[in-house]
């Protein structure tokens, strides 16, 4: 084995799967809140904004407004689980419960505990927007087998927003500090990036920003899935998508291996 | 014998100062071996380096015939940790605890679900195996740990400071379940600022002190080599006879009077004169050694 350096590329290995569990053994014991929280949360976000404020609206980008915010819900619900995750839950392991430690102290590397993070915040994402699409099928919303395609999408944002997570978890000295990215990340994508309205209705330099954050690529590919078309720039909003991720992903290794192996 | 965990010249520096400064050390197999030091002698680093959680920035290490860090991984799967921070996960019961961290290993579910009613009496926990970590007492959390520690039957089990806020039982139960490791051939690298632990448990012991060994051997023969046989403590403020015609070596520490003597009786006939005197005498022990080499000002 050669010596590994704070900025080897992420070495990739099985052993993932026992960090991965211990989380999803955790998650197991508090599973019909958890399950509660992602169903509920956005379906009165839905029904209530839908029903509410659709009434109010003409047609939105050619269908109802409950349909349009379909997709956008699906991709900021499965944001959401991911950052939260990566944030709050894997700070608590790595910070206050010293769990990461005991692991490390075992036979596994930073790099496993790291890759077994990405993996569960994913899988968890994931699940939430799963709670997403049943409701989306329960409301008759989407009536095309092209909706399952989401199901990739759906890893694929929980790998983008769990990468970008995960920088700020290796970052950050406190709880307290999560806020920053809230409040100059999270909350600016929710606003900016389509879930409510379209993009084009922001004035050009809005729409300009909007272009360089995330989740206006993940609702792009989405937002078409769920009326059943298929997306325009695939490849372009997958790429920066996956750029993201892999990209937050490296970094948050790097300042973790500073942090912890110090 | 060759060594089970070996280091030469070993050095780790953070920004301008050196926390291990060009230590050596061997484990022979089946012995326990303390590491000694004042806070910031560079103990905790030292075992980190040992166990591969971070580059040394000189020097060699052997874990297990494995060089470190290049294959520390490997080489952890032969080695149980006890570290200093409580680490056990409060979401799990006690046998999930051991459970998930025998996963670590790469164990397989039913291997450990057999290992487990054997580490569960180890620590005396059997009544307690579905009890949740927060319904266990400190003593019991760190019984539990030591059990987590053995859950991949090791060779080599390091200890961060095992019993520091355990109350005297507790202390003397860790003891005894570390003499029945020790008994069944496992070798210990134990930290401690305990220096009865170290008396009682260590085969041979290290001090170490800004980063480098100040001595090291076995328990008596440091006590032999450095202090004279007896010890009187005399307190009080006023008062005190001229002892120094009467013992080797004298120490004025705040208001106490320490006076080392090969032969301590002309010494405590003088004090027997002056019944107002508080005196102890006492044979010599590690602490002494310890702040004779290591100095008495605070480390903070």
């Amino acid at each position: 084995m050669t010596q590994q350096t704070n900025y080897s590329p992420p070495s990739l290995s099985w052993r993932f799967v026992s960090v991965w569990r211990r989380n999803f053994l955790v998650w197991r014991k508090l599973a019909i809140p958890s399950i509660l929280g992602n169903l509920a949360d956005p379906a009165f976000y839905m029904l209530g904004l839908g029903y509410g404020l659709g009434s109010l609206l003409p047609e939105v980008g050619g269908v109802s407004y409950m349909t349009f915010l379909a997709a956008g819900t699906l991709c900021y619900s499965t944001m959401n689980s991911a950052t939260f995750e990566s944030l709050y839950s894997a700070f608590s392991r790595m910070h206050v419960q010293k769990t990461w430690d005991a692991m490390l102290n075992a036979p596994l590397e930073l790099d496993d505990v790291m890759l077994g993070e990405l993996v569960w915040a994913t899988s968890k994402s994931v699940l939430s927007g799963i709670a997403i699409l049943v409701i989306i099928l329960a409301l008759g919303l989407a009536n095309s087998w092209l909706l399952l395609w989401t199901l990739p999408l759906l890893v694929l944002i929980g790998f983008c927003f769990t990468g970008l997570a995960l920088v700020m978890n290796a970052l950050s000295p406190n709880y307290d500090f999560f806020m920053y990215y809230f409040t100059l990340a999270i909350t600016p994508m929710v606003l900016l990036c389509g879930v409510f309205y379209p993009v084009e209705q922001l004035p050009a330099f809005l729409q300009a920003v909007a272009n360089w954050l995330p989740l206006t690529h993940a609702i792009q590919l989405a937002r078409p899935l769920v009326q059943g078309e298929w997306p325009q720039h695939v490849i372009s909003h997958v790429g920066v998508l996956l750029a993201y991720g892999g990209g937050g992903f490296y970094l948050a290794l790097v300042l973790v291996r500073r942090r912890l192996l110090k | 014998m060759i060594p089970v965990l070996s280091a030469s010249a070993l050095r780790k520096r953070y920004g301008a100062s050196e926390v291990v400064a060009g230590l050596d050390l061997a484990l022979k197999p089946g012995e326990c071996f303390g590491l000694l030091g004042p806070n910031g002698a560079g103990k905790t680093t030292t075992l980190r380096l040992l166990l591969g959680l971070t580059r040394p920035d000189g020097g060699s290490i052997s874990l297990l015939g494995l060089p470190v860090p290049e294959n520390a991984r490997e080489a952890r799967l032969k080695v149980g940790v006890v570290p200093q921070v409580d680490s056990l996960d409060p979401d799990f019961t006690v046998t999930e605890n051991l459970l998930v961290y025998g996963r670590y290993f790469g164990l397989k579910d039913h291997d450990i679900r057999a290992r487990i009613p054997a580490l569960l009496e180890f620590a005396e926990l059997e009544s307690k195996a579905e009890a949740s970590i927060e319904s266990l007492s400190g003593g019991m959390k760190r019984r539990l740990t030591l059990a987590r520690a053995l859950v991949n039957d090791p060779d080599v089990i390091f200890l961060d400071e095992p019993t520091t806020g355990l109350d005297p039982q507790a202390r003397h139960m860790m003891w005894q379940r570390l003499r029945r490791l020790l008994g069944a051939g496992k070798t210990i690298l134990l930290t401690t600022h305990f220096m009865e632990e170290a008396e009682r448990l260590c085969d041979r012991l290290l001090i170490m002190d800004k980063g480098v060994a100040v001595t090291t051997g076995a328990p008596r023969d440091l006590i032999a080599e450095h202090i004279e046989p007896h010890v009187v403590e005399i307190y009080g403020g006023e008062g005190k006879p001229d002892c120094a015609g009467l013992c080797q070596r004298q120490e004025q520490v705040g208001e106490t009077l320490f006076c080392y003597a090969a032969d301590p009786h002309a010494l405590l006939e003088r004090l027997q004169q002056q019944c107002e005197l508080r005196y102890l005498h006492r044979p010599s022990n590690l602490e002494d050694v310890f702040l004779k080499l290591t100095g008495r000002e605070l480390r903070e």
